[in-house]
């Protein structure tokens, strides 16, 4: 018998580390100089900040690329990037060096912001709290899911698979344990990546419910 | 007093029930914040609110306050005003009376906490007196030190790398040359302060009669304390431009605080601007003005924000709050708050500005999409319970080292 799911939430303390770059050469220099929590708050910071818009640029490279710098074809570069199929924050780093090293050998402009208008480069601790919340069955989880808070949805969506390198999220991976393969699978193969938090929720309750009364 | 749980109307049960259970893990903890002001600017706004609401939530938080003099406050708004990049003189004089009354209150204050946490520069020397005794220090900055005059910054260095964490409220103000550990947290409103929450009509409508303001003609208003980086005098030029076209009216609207000497100078250079045309209202309040600040915001077709310098320009958060079409210069933390054309319009000049507020006023179904935009953000990103989350979170790291903490 599968133990039941566990639901915890997380929130991130945003560290600055007091480095900049004023044009894709410096960027390239400070992607590979950062540590890891930095390319991940990069990657992922605008899909809690911004859970009630529409879905924003996948990264900050990309926003500052393309609205700060105004090189579009760079930053679309890095905007379509599948974040979805990287495990691994060190794949995500190189994937990012490869583009910006092909733009600078092809010639690419290199020329710097306007000051004030430099990137920031941040990082983020992460601090994980169980919640009073075990859901033993379909029933339970889908209702659990409708009234936790979306840093719940994030963590286990996105922080578990990203950070604590576990192959899928978690809650596809509590399914199959339930012997809810398909359903499971329905889940891991969304891209919660290019849609807001809030209708990610409302997709993997549908499927849940679809499933319960099916 | 608000209470904790009367947040759950706004932000939903979900996060106020997570404050609780973050809370807890500071059982035990006494937090110390230690400011210059116990009334007057944002500092003390948001300590006054946020205290009460720590301790509601069961955390053992307390605020003093040191004690200045004219000559101290004047020697600090110097300071003040060369880490914002200023050209002014602050001697050796100066630095040694600042060490001197920082070494007194550090004398008369109970530095008990196990967390002392001293907001902006005027405090900062009581880390000289710090123990090492296991309590922790956080140096909390509100203000813009990106462009600093040198020597202020560099005297001002030498006690931020004695506290274990200092704070900032945008990224660029952050310090390359600082070696503690810097945080990134921005400041907040609280929705349910005199200042924030909602008005009858009649509310507004009084306040806007005691003004003398005509609400048939557009409003357009800077609340501001009266200062040189809130840049009253180009406000008064902007209007100008804009008054050419549009008929409407100016409001600069503003107090004072008990560690700033600068305003009533201000106040006086701004009068004198203004006074051939009826249609430009200063209005001086008092710093007890919170309900007249909500009405005057709620009352404005448009508010404007045109500062030189800023903190995080808490006014903008507040005109965003209210879905105010808010436009304002591109400075300090008002990138973070409006995305251009989005939920606000950004700026970097007077003729910018005027050309911006000509458009907004003339489009009033654009000026509301930008002010819902704008109140939306606010919501998610800028309300006291996300700043208080940041805290605890903050409060809790000092006892962690590593990257991903589980609690």
């Amino acid at each position: 018998m599968s133990e039941g799911f566990h639901f915890y939430t997380q929130y991130h303390l945003v560290e600055v580390l007091g480095l900049h770059t004023r044009n894709p050469g410096e960027l390239l220099e400070g992607i590979k100089a950062v540590p890891a929590s930095s390319i991940y708050y990069h990657t992922h910071r605008f899909l809690q900040q911004h859970h009630y818009l529409s879905p924003e640029p996948p990264n900050d490279f990309a926003f500052w690329l393309m609205d700060i710098m105004h090189l579009n074809s760079l930053g679309e570069e890095f905007l379509s990037i599948d974040t979805v199929h990287y495990c691994n924050l060190e794949d995500l780093r190189e994937k990012f060096q490869d583009i910006l090293e092909e733009y600078l050998s092809n010639g690419g402009s290199n020329t710097d912001c306007l000051p004030g208008f430099e990137f920031h480069f941040l990082a983020c601790k992460t601090f994980v709290l169980p919640m009073p919340y075990v859901a033993h069955n379909l029933t339970e989880f889908a209702e659990i899911l409708k009234k936790v808070s979306i840093r719940a949805l994030y963590f286990h969506m996105f922080e578990a698979r990203m950070r604590l390198g576990v192959p899928d999220n978690d809650f596809s991976q509590w399914l199959k344990s339930l012997g809810e393969k398909s359903l499971a699978n329905k889940i891991s193969r969304l891209d919660p990546y290019n849609m807001t938090l809030e209708s990610l929720r409302k997709k993997i309750i549908r499927m849940v419910e679809d499933r319960v009364q099916s | 007093m608000s209470r904790v749980d009367d947040y759950r109307a706004i932000v939903g049960d979900e996060e106020v029930d997570e404050l609780y259970l973050l809370a807890e893990r500071l059982r035990g903890k006494a937090v110390q914040n230690i400011n210059s002001t116990a009334i007057g600017g944002g500092v003390a706004e948001i300590l006054s609110r946020m205290v009460p609401l720590l301790r509601d939530l069961g955390v053992d938080a307390h605020w003093d306050v040191i004690k200045g003099n004219e000559k101290f406050f004047t020697v600090t708004k110097n300071m003040h005003n060369a880490l914002h990049g200023l050209n002014v003189d602050v001697s050796e004089n100066d630095l040694d009376y600042f060490l001197e009354v920082n070494r007194q209150n550090s004398e008369d204050l109970d530095l008990f906490g196990d967390i002392v946490f001293i907001h902006d520069p005027q405090p900062i020397g009581l880390v000289e007196k710090r123990t090492h005794n296991g309590n922790k220090w956080i140096w909390r900055c509100h203000i813009d030190i990106s462009e600093p005059q040198k020597s202020t910054m560099d005297f001002l260095r030498g006690f931020i790398d004695r506290y274990d964490a200092a704070v900032f409220s945008a990224p660029r103000f952050a310090r390359s040359d600082v070696a503690t550990r810097q945080i990134l947290i921005s400041p907040s409103i609280d929705p349910l302060s005199e200042k924030n929450r909602d008005l009858p009509k009649a509310a507004i409508d009084a306040v806007v009669e005691r003004y003398g303001l005509d609400r048939d003609r557009p409003i357009v208003t800077q609340i501001s304390r009266f200062d040189y980086f809130k840049d009253p005098m180009g406000v008064i030029e902007v209007y100008k431009k804009v008054k050419n076209h549009i008929d409407c009216q100016l409001v600069l609207a503003g107090g004072g605080a008990t560690d700033d000497p600068e305003g009533p100078r201000v106040l006086d250079q701004i009068k004198s601007a203004a006074q051939s045309d009826p249609d430009i209202h200063i209005i001086y309040l008092p710093p007890s003005s919170d309900l007249e600040v909500n009405a005057l915001q709620r009352a404005s077709t448009v508010i404007l924000q045109k500062s030189l310098r800023e903190g995080f320009g808490l006014t903008v958060t507040e005109a965003l709050w209210k879905a105010k079409p808010v436009i304002a210069t591109s400075t300090g933390g008002i990138p973070l708050q409006i995305r251009h054309k989005h939920s606000g319009i950004l700026t970097y000049s007077i003729a910018g500005m005027a050309h911006y507020l000509k458009e907004v006023l003339s489009e009033p179904e654009c000026a509301a999409k930008l002010g819902l935009n704008g109140r939306e953000h606010i919501k998610n990103n800028f309300l006291i319970t996300r700043h208080i989350k940041d805290y605890l979170c903050l409060f809790i790291s000092l006892y962690h080292e590593e990257d991903m903490v589980h609690l």
